[in-house]
């Protein structure tokens, strides 16, 4: 690589970090480090590809999913897959009306979920499969499209719909075994809300 | 008309605006009588609220000095594989 370029890589790539590590934590948990130190060499690899430095954001990003996703698929393993007839009828709206986790709340269903706090969200994203893990964090996290989505991981839009489909109710499912593991649910038993 | 089983399943794309226009007016129609699925609607609606504003997970100070080594290296190796470091 010229050593121009390679002097406006170091300064573009130094400016990216902070997000690049932010984006990697959501999507791989504690292999954040790796996939950002991954994605900066294949990066800096094919930095000669890279024409609009304003495109460098989403050039990264690319390269950052990538490495994500190989990582994962490195790591995969037999997922224990709950059969989707038995997630298709839940639904964690259902399950706080059921069972009541907070009988002196008026508003059962705000107070769950404002006993969350942001730690709790990623522990319960880390407790997911990759597979459904990384649709959620671009979709609904990022903001990202489904059909962007299904363009940056080359997989087709219909599998990330389901994916995605699996993924909410994973992660519903998830959300109440961790409150309820944790104790959050019994936080304000006792005061009316 | 779609029953509450459909409208359950397309509840997170009607609220990522991801459904065709005639999917979304029929969902609009059955949220005009079911109040169980307008709870489910608002529900989720709160949540995504909840996962789209979680604070962005920051860059540990020692994590970034190493990251920043990392493309220093690159820089004076042309590549850590090549530098073998």
């Amino acid at each position: 690589m010229a050593e121009q370029t390679t002097a406006s890589f170091g300064a573009t790539a130094r400016e990216q970090l902070p997000w690049l590590y932010s984006l990697a934590r959501r999507l791989a948990g504690n292999r954040a480090e790796d996939v950002v130190q991954d994605c900066l060499l294949r990066a800096y690899n094919a930095y000669d590809t890279l024409r609009d430095p304003q495109a460098a954001p989403a050039w990264f990003r690319q390269i950052l999913v990538n490495c994500a996703r190989d990582l994962h698929r490195r790591q995969s393993r037999q997922v224990d897959e709950t059969p989707l007839d038995e997630l298709s009828d839940y639904t964690l709206y259902r399950k706080i009306a059921d069972e009541d986790p907070l009988p002196y709340s008026e508003s059962v269903h705000l107070d769950f979920l404002h006993s969350l706090n942001d730690d709790h969200i990623w522990d319960v994203l880390d407790r997911l499969d990759p597979k459904y893990r990384v649709p959620l964090v671009l979709v609904h996290m990022e903001g990202i499209s489904t059909k962007d989505v299904s363009r940056m991981l080359g997989i087709p839009q219909n599998t990330i719909l389901s994916w995605l489909h699996r993924g909410r109710k994973l992660f519903e499912t998830e959300l109440w075994a961790y409150a309820d593991e944790n104790e959050l649910l019994r936080l304000k038993e006792g005061t009316k809300s | 008309m779609i029953d509450c089983a459909e409208a359950l399943r397309q509840l997170w794309d009607y609220l990522e605006k991801e459904l065709a226009q005639d999917q979304r007016e029929s969902m609009d129609e059955h949220l005009a009588f079911c109040r169980r699925c307008c709870g489910e609607v608002e529900f989720a609606e709160e949540l995504r609220g909840v996962m789209r504003t979680a604070a962005r997970p920051h860059l540990p100070p020692d994590a970034a000095a190493r990251l920043i080594n990392y493309v220093d290296n690159l820089e004076e190796s042309g590549s850590l594989e090549e530098s073998g470091s």
